[in-house]
């Protein structure tokens, strides 16, 4: 994959040879051939677009299986080749590390070459340097050994790699063209070895805390956590946080009205069990660092506290219940589950921080603010499911085998008495929440480094340009000395006339020219 | 000067930049119609193609004359220039009246890509003689700065949280300058093939004859397209840090990532192509539009269709 400027053309396609080693060789030779690499390249392209325009697992597995339900006849076939999840898929593997390993098989033999031009001095200078793209030439009386002299201490003083022979010098300069593209294509290959490490040792956990409650690293207390192959769940960093105050503001203007201006979580955080705690700010594009693992505030939403008595008057449930936003303006959709009431019973709701109803929307929010808040709420009854043993998501309820037992719409201290007396939902009041991902990638240091290597090695490659300089001088018939400086470019772009004009400057040239 | 009079005069400096393109666009016809016109007999037609690219003052001096159309290139050029000012004040004024970088949506992101299409222009046409090419980055330059000023106009003041770090001016500059490389290169591709079809065929009359031969300018669209290449691999590198400091992770095929992958991929995939026998020239050529195509995919396609968390059209 690297370029074949410097190489001459590579042979014919021969047919491949039967035996085993010979078509192994074939195989290995088409692989590392900067034809297959440029092909690789692009189906690696092509490869990428169907994760850009699929929902993906990863970034959104709810879009994903409504996708899938709303498609019944592609989706589980598409779910099968692994198009919901590309970035994981054998076959984008395949394509990626094919290529890398084309690299490797093309980087490796130009290494050897290079480390070899390296060490040996520039070739003879060609006989006829008037056929050279670039050229100049005139007579001086000065002698010809004299001319070769100064010219070598010209180049060499300019840091060129010269060499001397009979009746010329022979100049060569830009090797660092070819250690860049070299440089760049290993870091390349680092880069995606980072990437692969990271994945083994990362991991990364989303957790949503409400105002007045606590975190404490340990895995059953996240929401997700997804971790790579060699990472022990059990070694956690074990710090703990109290999300004391989250402050959030939006726009109010008409222009982009509803867009947030700011989000900061106010954390009383304990870096290790037992140590004293401290007072700490996360802000986005601000994330916590602690112990090796970021903090990063990543969402956030209301949490409206429900006060749920059931039909013997016991409270089964007084705390703020976690609503999901389903739009910009936050209208947010949540479930409280009281299996343990009596009977027992399920909650949907429907929060909206700036309530409005119409005929096409029904009820929606405005506004992100609170400003005038409602919560529309469903009680059902009957068996929540919970003890099937399919998990469930607590933001969804399972209304199959339940019984609605009426809907209403509730402000800030208003009780709903639910219907068929099955008790009351008192809603007290407001808190928020925030998300929070927690992360640890070991990889991602590395990943930069071979990044930034990769870019420098990429401009070295590009910027460089390896070229050659000649000089011949001999005495001609009449006695004075006739000297050609030429030149020639080993890469495409170089523009040669200034590094010859510079060598005839300083064999006076100029001056002895007519 | 209030802040909405700010607004103002950055709307009016961005609608005169307009009008001086326009103007700029029909100078530039002119000054080619004129070119194409005199190529009638086969020995002019190398003197009008094959004028080298690094001339001296002199030679300038004593073509002047020579050359038809050369004056409207000229005011062209003038009035190029004098547009790509005006837009620099538009942009500007809205980064004074927002009190941040002015590319925080794509009404500002479209003037500042159009800014950089016309500076990657104009620098380049300090080196040489790139006239022939104003044509094609002058029309681009309206279509943008009309689909900005109609369709993408907000009004929009500040930016989601997210937005603000000194990672939007980093990342989105190296962006924007791309994109205006991107822009002129695939122009420049566009050309090539053209200029090539004709060559094949031997008819080289026309306009097209004042275009500069096919190697030139697949030449010169290497150039800038080797300029642009590691900005835009700095674009992604800065995005990935930015990713990490501002989503908790520097890479997550996101679609807007995703597509700027494919877009690096597609222009290594030129540079490669472009030094390897069989892939010169045409299928260069072919690439390098591709990846302006990936490009456009994946500014307008992946802001408006697509729910990324880049999604800050502002619409």
């Amino acid at each position: 994959m690297t370029t074949t400027t410097d190489l001459p053309p590579a042979e014919p396609a021969a047919p491949p040879p039967l035996d085993a080693v010979g078509f192994a060789r074939w195989c290995w030779r088409q692989l590392t051939s900067m034809r297959i690499a440029l092909i690789l390249l692009f189906l690696l392209a092509i490869a990428a677009i169907p994760g850009s325009v699929l929902p993906q697992r990863g970034l959104d597995p709810i879009r994903v299986n409504d996708w899938i339900e709303g498609n019944p006849t592609w989706g589980p076939v598409l779910d099968r080749l692994g198009f919901f999840d590309v970035y994981a898929a054998p076959w984008f593997a395949a394509v990626y590390l094919l290529l890398f390993v084309s690299v490797i098989g093309c980087v490796l033999p130009r290494t050897r070459l290079h480390w070899r031009a390296l060490r040996s001095a520039p070739p003879d200078a060609p006989r006829r340097l008037d056929r050279m793209p670039e050229h100049r030439s005139w007579h001086t009386s000065a002698a010809s050994t004299d001319v070769l002299d100064s010219a070598y201490a010209d180049l060499s003083a300019r840091r060129w790699r010269v060499a001397r022979g009979d009746g010329w010098v022979s100049a060569e300069k830009g090797y660092w063209r070819e250690t860049g593209n070299l440089l760049f294509h290993a870091a390349l290959i680092a880069l995606l070895i980072a990437v692969g490490y990271g994945a083994l040792l990362g991991w990364r956990g989303n957790v949503i805390v409400r105002e007045g409650s606590g975190f404490s690293d340990t895995l059953t207390q996240y929401d997700a956590w997804g971790g790579g192959r060699l990472v022990d769940p059990a070694a956690l960093p074990p710090f703990a946080f109290i999300l004391d105050d989250f402050r959030v503001e939006f726009e109010r203007d008409e222009a982009q009205r509803g867009a947030p201006l700011l989000f900061e979580a106010d954390l009383t955080l304990w870096p290790t069990p037992g140590s004293p705690s401290e007072d700490v700010v996360v802000r986005v594009n601000e994330p916590l660092s602690i112990d090796g693992a970021k903090v990063f505030l990543v969402g956030h939403g209301y949490a409206p506290e429900l006060r749920l008595t059931d039909a013997l008057g016991r409270i089964v449930h007084d705390e703020g219940v976690v609503f999901l936003p389903q739009d910009g303006n936050l209208t947010s959709t949540g479930v409280l589950k009281a299996p343990d009431a009596t009977p027992s019973l399920g909650i949907e709701g429907l929060f909206l921080p700036t309530a409005a109803v119409d005929d096409v929307r029904g009820p929606h929010s405005t506004f992100p603010e609170a400003d005038d808040p409602a919560v529309f709420l469903s009680a059902w009854a009957g068996d929540l499911g919970l003890d099937s043993g399919v998990p469930q998501s607590i933001y969804r309820l399972d209304t199959e085998g339940m019984t609605q037992l009426g809907i209403e719409a509730l402000r800030p201290g208003e009780t709903w008495a639910i219907p068929e007396g099955n008790g009351t939902v008192e809603f007290v009041g407001l808190t928020r929440w925030a998300s929070f991902q927690i992360a640890h990638d070991p990889g991602k240091e590395p990943a930069l480094v071979a990044s930034i290597v990769a870019l420098a090695g990429l401009m070295m490659s590009l910027f460089i340009q390896r070229r050659r300089v000649w000089v011949r001088a001999s005495a001609d018939a009449q006695g004075s000395t006739v000297v050609t400086v030429a030149g020639l470019a080993r890469s495409d772009e170089a523009d040669l006339a200034p590094d010859v004009d510079a060598v005839v400057d300083a064999l006076d040239g100029r001056r002895d020219r007519p | 000067m209030t802040s909405g009079s700010l607004a103002e005069w950055s709307n009016l400096a961005v609608y005169s930049s307009m009008l001086v393109l326009v103007a700029a666009l029909i100078a530039f016809a002119v000054s080619l119609a004129a070119r194409g016109q005199r190529v009638i007999s086969p020995s002019l037609v190398s003197v009008g193609a094959g004028l080298p690219a690094t001339d001296s003052g002199t030679t300038v001096a004593a073509r002047e004359e020579l050359t038809p159309g050369h004056r409207a290139g000229n005011i062209a050029m003038a009035l190029t220039w004098l547009a790509t000012g005006l837009l620099l004040v538009g942009l500007v004024l809205r980064g004074l009246w927002a009190s941040r970088a002015p590319w925080g949506n794509m009404y500002e992101f479209s003037l500042a890509w159009t800014f950089g299409i016309l500076a990657v222009f104009l620098i380049a046409s300090l080196r040489r003689d790139i006239r022939w090419l104003g044509l094609p980055v002058i029309f681009l330059s309206i279509l943008s700065l009309g689909l900005a000023v109609t369709v993408l106009y907000t009004e929009a003041a500040q930016l989601v949280p997210a937005l603000r770090s000194w990672w939007l001016i980093i990342h989105v500059a190296a962006a924007v300058i791309c994109g205006g490389a991107f822009t002129v290169a695939a122009a420049i591709s566009a050309l090539y093939l053209w200029r090539d079809r004709a060559e094949r065929k031997g008819r080289v009359t026309g306009i097209v004859a004042s275009l500069p031969d096919a190697a030139r300018l697949d030449t010169l669209a290497y150039r800038i397209l080797a300029f642009a290449f590691p900005l835009w691999t700095f674009a992604v590198i800065s995005g990935a840090i930015w990713a990490e400091y501002a989503w908790g992770r520097y890479w997550g095929w996101d679609p807007k990532e995703t597509w700027a992958f494919i877009t690096w991929v597609i222009y290594a995939g030129y540079l490669h192509a472009r030094s390897t026998a069989g892939w010169r020239g045409r299928r260069a050529a072919y690439i390098s539009l591709l990846g302006f195509v990936s490009f456009l995919i994946n500014y307008f396609g992946v802001n408006i269709f697509v729910n990324s968390l880049h999604s800050y059209a502002g619409l």
